[in-house]
């Protein structure tokens, strides 16, 4: 069901004056105080595995100096990387000679910034085109495929504007809709909503989600937002220090942080927009009440199952079938009492 | 040790020395000049066109093509009116002739200056290396007093246009060299990254994003090669560059008061033309940059 589209394989970035000459060191474990004290070199990036499976929205996040924006960079190779495997579709990027490089960014990947990256002396259609521009495709096949990105971020009539013209949101719909324009299969995005006010950046969520619905690309997402990977992403990987500390779905890393760290972090999202009745249920049992679809958030459930005379509801599979039960109870304690695994224990707040 | 005196090379050294390098630059100039006196003919051939064209076109001609380039250049009626009239009283004064042959070779330099000095810009801006060998170049160039680099010059090429012509080169040049440098220099890392990431060539990546990002500095780099050009207007007349220059040259020798401050007062006029037409072009090629914000 979900081949990898990208596989990082014991990837490694040093920064530094001669990065491969402590590269040893690094893979020996050396700490990353260690390195910059007594060698002079930064740790970037250390021992990264991810799979990013085809056609789904993949959040790396992370804080600031997490390393989540150098990660990104090395899949389109902005970024060389000093040790480890990139592979996509089974092709080694890090093999690539220049002209293979220029073709797979042009037609394979195409990246949104954080800080847009818009070409300010180019208008909005020009801007949109420019992936196309650098393919030399025709000028007028250029303009006829864009103005279909450009109708469907929403910025039909604004074609002709600079993009100092326009407001933050939407110069990144401009990003966006460059992104989309050369129909790459791999969509890179680099804290796309960060510079956004909170209701705009909502707003773009959206166009991203309902986009992603119809058009079912591969897209790397990085935030330093926790609400909206979860909001966004099917599958999370939480970088801290330059290494991944934890990955999986999000429902995962709410009921299952792996460590302290995490559990900080998951304590205070709304846990009824995230976690599904299935992860809750009681299996087996069936009890009188409503049907709830077992993807159903709590959030839903809890509106369902207080509405009900019995307090109580059954989780059933997309086919309809009874799998388990739920009840009013078990819905309020998930949603107000964060009792959730720290690795082995069971902690509380 | 005797510290009254700095022990200096002996005074028969020192001649040898640089009779040594005077004979040397002699042969040089005796086996190459002709050489490289050829490979100046095309430029030479252009500007004396140029010249002879400028002066055979009848006055009003002239007067009309100013009045539109200027308005080509600023769209501004001021601007036309004042670079008009500033031909009218230059021609009622009698400094008509002149002021082509001026017109003629600063019209020569900035182009000799922007096909060098753009191509050199972008090169230092590429290469750290090339910007530390080329930075002190233009440092000497800028500095240097004119008629040090006029002598080997004179040496190789007599007395001409074309010496001329190179003496103003080497002055006006460097803001062009600097300013392409600093201009493309300064483009944002966003803009060039994005480039990257959709696989732009570095061709690609040199004229449709640094060089464009970068015009407005290299407008205000042209803009101060035009205005050191018309300043090397007077020397270059002691070497024989016609223009008004020269009768600048006659007033300083005769103490012509009104002579010199006629001729004077016509360069800077001229400065002043070009200067505001070109800055207000410049600043509408930026116009993208100042687009009301739209919230």
């Amino acid at each position: 069901m979900t081949d990898s589209k990208i596989k990082i394989e014991s990837l490694y970035k040093i920064f530094g004056p001669k990065p491969k000459s402590v590269l040893p060191l690094v893979l020996e474990g050396i700490s990353k105080q260690d390195l910059l004290e007594n060698h002079g070199h930064v740790l970037g990036l250390k021992d990264i595995n991810i799979d990013i499976p085809s056609r789904e929205i993949s959040v790396i996040m992370g804080l600031s100096g997490s390393g989540k924006s150098t990660l990104i960079r090395h899949i389109n190779r902005l970024i060389e990387p000093t040790d480890g495997r990139i592979l996509v579709d089974g092709e080694d990027v890090l093999g690539m000679d220049k002209a293979a490089l220029q073709n797979f960014r042009r037609h394979k990947a195409s990246m949104v910034f954080q800080k847009f990256g818009l070409l300010v002396h180019r208008t909005v259609a020009e801007n949109v085109a420019y992936g196309l521009t650098v393919q030399s495709v025709p000028v007028e096949e250029a303009r006829e495929r864009c103005q279909k990105w450009i109708n469907r971020v929403g910025l039909s009539g604004f074609e002709g504007h600079y993009p100092s013209q326009l407001s933050g949101g939407m110069q990144q719909r401009v990003g966006l809709a460059r992104a989309l324009a050369t129909d790459a299969e791999i969509l890179l995005m680099d804290e796309a909503f960060s510079a956004l006010d909170p209701l705009i950046r909502n707003d773009m969520q959206g166009i991203l989600l309902e986009l992603q619905e119809e058009l079912h690309k591969t897209i790397v997402f990085i935030t330093h937002d926790l609400d909206e990977a979860l909001r966004i992403g099917d599958r999370i990987a939480i970088l801290r220090d330059g290494a991944v500390i934890q990955q999986g779905k999000p429902q995962e890393i709410v009921m299952h942080p792996a460590d302290d760290y995490i559990f900080d972090f998951i304590k205070d999202i709304n846990r009824g927009r995230v976690i599904e009745v299935k992860t809750i249920m009681t299996a087996g049992e069936t009890v009188k009440g409503p049907d709830l679809n077992h993807n159903v958030l709590l959030e839903e459930a809890l509106q369902m199952v207080s509405d009900s005379e019995t307090r109580e509801g059954n989780v059933v599979s997309d086919e309809g079938k009874a799998i388990g039960s739920i009840n009013l109870a078990q819905i309020v304690q998930a949603l107000s009492r964060p009792s959730v695994e720290v690795g082995e224990e069971t902690r509380y707040r | 040790m005797d510290f009254d005196q700095f022990p200096s090379m002996g005074r028969e050294d020192l001649r040898d020395f640089k009779k040594g390098i005077d004979s040397g630059f002699r042969d040089f100039s005796r086996e190459f000049g002709e050489a490289i006196e050829q490979f100046f003919d095309p430029l030479l051939w252009f500007l004396v066109r140029l010249e002879q064209l400028l002066q055979a076109t009848p006055w009003p001609i002239i007067i009309i093509i100013v009045g539109v380039l200027a308005w080509l250049g600023s769209r501004s009626i001021k601007i036309v009116v004042g670079s008009v009239l500033s031909f009218f009283a230059i021609g009622y004064f009698g400094m008509w002739e002149d002021t082509m042959s001026t017109l003629a070779i600063i019209s020569v330099s900035t182009l000799v200056c922007i096909s060098v000095g753009i191509p050199t810009g972008v090169m230092m801006a590429r290469s750290d290396r090339a910007q530390k060998v080329v930075t002190p170049i233009l440092d000497i160039m800028q500095t240097i007093p004119a008629f040090v680099y006029l002598i080997p010059v004179v040496m190789l090429l007599g007395i001409g246009k074309v010496p001329g012509l190179i003496a103003v080169c080497i002055y006006a040049m460097p803001p062009v060299v600097r300013l392409t440098n600093l201009g493309i220099r300064l483009v944002e890392k966003e803009a060039l990254e994005a480039a990257d990431a959709f696989g732009a060539s570095s061709t690609q990546r040199l004229f449709g994003v640094q060089i464009p990002l970068a015009l407005p500095n290299i407008f205000a780099g042209v803009n101060q090669t035009i205005m050191m050009a018309l300043s090397m207007v007077v020397i270059a007349s002691m070497i024989g560059v016609a223009g008004l220059g020269v009768p600048v040259l006659r007033s300083i020798s005769n103490q012509y008061l009104a002579l010199g401050l006629m001729n004077g007062l016509a360069i800077v006029a001229l400065a002043i033309i070009f200067d505001r037409v070109s800055q207000e072009y410049g600043s509408r090629l930026q116009k993208h940059r100042q687009g009301t914000q739209h919230d």
